[in-house]
C-alpha cells in the first residue's frame, strides 16, 4: 500500500554546498519517500540543511551524491519542462509581481502547460479560477499583489502552485512571515490539498507545534545530521523530538506538542 | 476593466505617434507650407526641389530613425529591468551605450580613419562600425552578467554600470588624444545624440535590424513574465533561466548597439519609458508592456526630435533634451516607490 502511494523517493542522497572545489556535505545517506495525499513537515534548526534539501528536491541545486526519482524516473535527467509539471514550488524569494493581479500571478502557474507565448485559453482560465477558489483567494482575484497582506500573498502563491497542476508541491518556509491566524489557515489549506486533492505536500517550517498537529509525517533533521522520519506519535514516543536542538535547557513536552524549559 | 485600460492606452499612444510624426514632418529649421509637404509626401512633387530633398531625404528618415531608436532603447531598458530584476536599470545607466560607443571609436581608429565620420555612405565602413558597437555593447553585458552573479545588490550593479561608463569614456578620450582634430570634433558631435544620422540608403539595415530585434523581444513575453517571480520560480515554471537571460541580453545588446552607432549614446529614454508604460497600463505583464513600451518609446523620441528643431538658432542636441524629460520622471518614481505597485 505504502509503495503504491510513493511519488518521490531519494536513494543515498547527499546534499550540501560547494565551496570552490570543496564539497561540504550537510546531509547524507538520505532514503526518503514522499507519498501522495500526505502533508509532510521538514523540521530542523537553522543551518541544519532544510533549504538545501528542498533546493535539491526542486533541482535548484544538484545533489552531491545519490538519486532522486519520481515515479521511477530520475528527476535530474528530466527536462526542465517535464519537471515543471511534476513539482510546484512556493518559496520565500522576493518577487517583483506587485503590479500583477492575483489572477495574472496565478495564471503564470499555467506556463508549463501553455504555448510559446503563454496565452491562456478558456480551460486554463477555469483552472486558474478553481485554483484561486481552492486557495481561498478568489475574492481578491482582480486586486494587485501589492495590495495584499502577507497571508493573502502566500495564498496567492499557493494558488499559483495549484494552477501548475503538479502532483507534488514543495514549500520553503511557507509560514515564515505570517501572523498566527494566517499560519494556521495556511497549514490547514495545505492539509486539505494533501488529503482532499491527493497532492504530496512537503514543507519546511520552524513552527514545531503546528507541524506536529497538522502534518501526517515529519522529517526531522537532528543535531547530528540524521534525518528521522515518522508520524508525530512515533517520533514523540521515540523521543526523537529531543534530538532537534542542541540546547539541553529545552525539552520537548508531549502534552503541549512544543518545547519548554 | 484592465483590458479596456490596455486598449485605450494603446490607441492613445498610437494617435500620439501619428500626431508627433506629422508635427515632425511640418516643423523644422526650414519653414515649408503644409500644402507643399502634402504634395511631396503623396508623390505629386513640388516646384521647390530643396523642399523635396528636405522632406524626403531629411525629415522622413529622421522621423523613422527617431521612432525606431526610441522603441529600441525603451525595449532595451525594459529587458534589462526585468532581467536584472532592477527597476532603475537601463542601457545608458548600465554602461551598455558607452560600451557600444567605445566599440565605435575603436573600429574607426583601427580603420585608420578619424573618430566620427559615421555619416559615411560607404557600406563597408558603417557595417564595421555597427559590428564595433555590437562588440562593445556585448562586452559590457558580459561584464554585467559576471558581476551580477557575484554582486547581489541592485544598487551595486547600477554603480558598476556607471563605473563602466566612466572607464569607457576615459578610454575613448585616450583614443581621442591620438586622433585627428576633425575626428575628435566628429566624435563629440556624435556624443550629443541626433536622429539625422541615418541616410535613406542606410535605413533598410538600421530599420531591419531594429524591427527584427523588437519582434524577437515580443516573442519573449512568456519567459519575461516568469522572470518577474525571480530565477527560482522561473526555473520551476520550466524556463531555462540562463539561456533566456542570454537571449534577452543579446536582444538588448543588438538594439542598443544599432541605435548608439547611428544616433549616438542617447540617455534616459531606455530607463524612463518602461516606467511610463507600466504606470499608464497599471501592470507589469509583458504581453501588454512590450507593445506599450515600443509605442511610448517611439512617442518620446519623436517628442525629443521635435524639441531639438524647436530653436530658431539651430538644432538642439538630443542629449540636452532627454534629461529634462527623464530626470523628473525618475525622481517622481523614486519618491513614490512605496505607492507604485510594481515596486512592492
Amino acid at each position: 500500500m505504502k509503495e503504491n502511494n510513493a511519488i518521490l523517493s531519494t536513494r543515498d542522497l547527499a546534499v550540501g554546498y560547494r565551496n570552490g572545489t570543496q564539497a561540504v556535505t550537510l546531509l547524507s545517506g538520505l532514503n526518503l519517500c514522499l507519498e501522495k495525499g500526505k502533508l509532510v513537515a521538514l523540521l530542523g534548526q537553522n543551518g541544519a540543511g532544510k533549504s538545501t534539501l528542498l533546493r535539491a528536491l526542486t533541482c535548484d541545486e544538484s545533489p552531491l551524491e545519490g538519486e532522486i526519482t519520481v515515479e521511477g524516473k530520475s528527476l535530474m535527467e528530466m527536462s526542465q519542462k517535464d519537471r515543471s509539471r511534476i513539482i510546484g514550488l512556493v518559496s520565500t524569494d522576493r518577487i517583483q509581481a506587485g503590479a500583477l493581479t492575483v489572477r495574472e500571478l496565478v495564471g503564470l502557474g499555467r506556463q508549463p502547460h501553455t504555448g510559446f507565448l503563454g496565452r491562456l485559453d478558456d480551460e486554463d482560465r477555469e483552472i486558474v479560477r478553481q485554483s484561486m477558489i481552492d486557495a481561498g483567494i478568489i475574492d481578491k482575484a482582480d486586486e494587485y499583489m501589492a495590495s495584499l497582506s502577507d497571508g493573502e500573498r502566500q495564498k496567492a502563491m499557493i494558488a499559483r502552485a495549484l494552477a501548475q497542476q503538479t502532483p507534488i508541491i514543495i514549500l520553503d518556509e511557507p509560514t515564515a512571515f505570517l501572523d498566527v491566524a494566517s499560519r494556521i489557515e495556511t497549514m490547514r489549506l495545505l492539509q486539505t490539498l494533501a488529503h482532499d486533492r491527493g497532492k504530496a505536500v512537503l514543507l519546511s517550517s520552524h513552527d514545531i507545534s503546528q507541524s506536529l498537529m497538522l502534518a501526517d509525517e515529519l522529517w526531522l533533521i537532528t543535531t547530528d545530521r540524521e534525518v528521522i522520519t515518522g508520524t508525530t506519535a512515533q517520533l514523540v514516543a521515540d523521543g526523537a523530538m529531543n534530538r532537534l536542538f542542541v540546547n539541553r535547557e529545552i525539552h520537548f513536552n508531549p502534552t503541549i506538542l512544543d518545547y519548554s524549559f | 476593466m484592465s483590458y479596456r485600460r490596455y486598449v485605450i492606452t494603446i490607441i492613445a499612444l498610437t494617435v500620439l505617434l501619428v500626431v508627433l510624426a506629422l508635427a515632425c514632418l511640418v516643423f523644422g529649421s526650414v519653414d515649408i507650407p503644409v500644402g507643399s509637404i502634402a504634395d511631396i509626401v503623396t508623390g505629386k512633387g513640388s516646384d521647390n526641389k530643396a523642399w523635396e530633398i528636405i522632406i524626403l531625404q531629411s525629415r522622413i528618415p529622421m522621423i523613422a530613425t527617431a521612432a525606431l531608436a526610441g522603441a529600441a532603447l525603451s525595449i532595451s531598458g525594459l529587458l534589462l529591468q526585468t532581467t536584472f530584476n532592477n527597476p532603475l536599470a537601463g542601457p545608458s545607466i548600465l554602461g551598455v551605450s558607452s560600451g557600444a560607443g567605445l566599440g565605435v571609436a575603436i573600429v574607426i581608429l583601427a580603420m585608420g580613419g578619424s573618430l566620427g565620420g559615421l555619416l559615411g555612405e560607404n557600406v563597408g565602413s558603417y557595417i564595421a562600425i555597427l559590428v564595433g558597437a555590437l562588440m562593445g555593447a556585448g562586452v559590457v553585458l558580459v561584464v554585467l552578467i559576471a558581476f551580477s552573479a557575484v554582486v547581489r545588490s541592485n544598487t551595486m550593479l547600477l554603480i558598476i554600470g556607471i563605473l563602466v561608463s566612466y572607464l569607457t569614456s576615459s578610454v575613448v578620450q585616450l583614443l581621442n588624444s591620438v586622433a585627428t582634430e576633425e575626428g575628435v570634433h566628429n566624435y563629440v558631435a556624435w556624443g550629443f545624440g541626433n536622429f539625422s544620422g541615418v541616410s535613406a540608403a542606410q535605413m533598410p539595415v538600421y530599420a531591419g535590424i531594429i524591427i527584427l530585434a523588437l519582434i524577437a523581444s515580443a516573442l519573449m513575453v512568456k519567459p519575461l513574465n516568469a522572470l518577474l517571480l525571480g530565477t527560482r520560480y522561473a526555473r520551476n515554471l520550466g524556463i531555462n533561466v540562463s539561456r533566456t537571460r542570454n537571449i534577452l541580453l543579446m536582444i538588448t545588446g543588438v538594439l542598443t548597439a544599432v541605435v548608439t552607432a547611428f544616433c549616438g549614446p542617447i540617455g534616459f529614454i531606455g530607463l524612463v519609458v518602461p516606467h511610463i508604460a507600466r504606470m499608464s497600463l497599471g501592470t507589469s505583464n509583458h504581453s501588454r508592456l512590450v507593445p506599450a513600451t515600443i509605442l511610448a518609446g517611439a512617442d518620446i523620441a519623436l517628442l525629443c526630435s521635435l524639441a531639438s528643431v524647436s530653436s530658431p538658432h539651430g538644432i538642439i542636441p538630443i542629449n540636452a533634451i532627454t534629461p529634462i524629460i527623464g530626470v523628473p520622471i525618475i525622481l517622481y518614481i523614486i519618491l513614490n516607490r512605496r505607492r507604485i505597485q510594481y515596486f512592492n
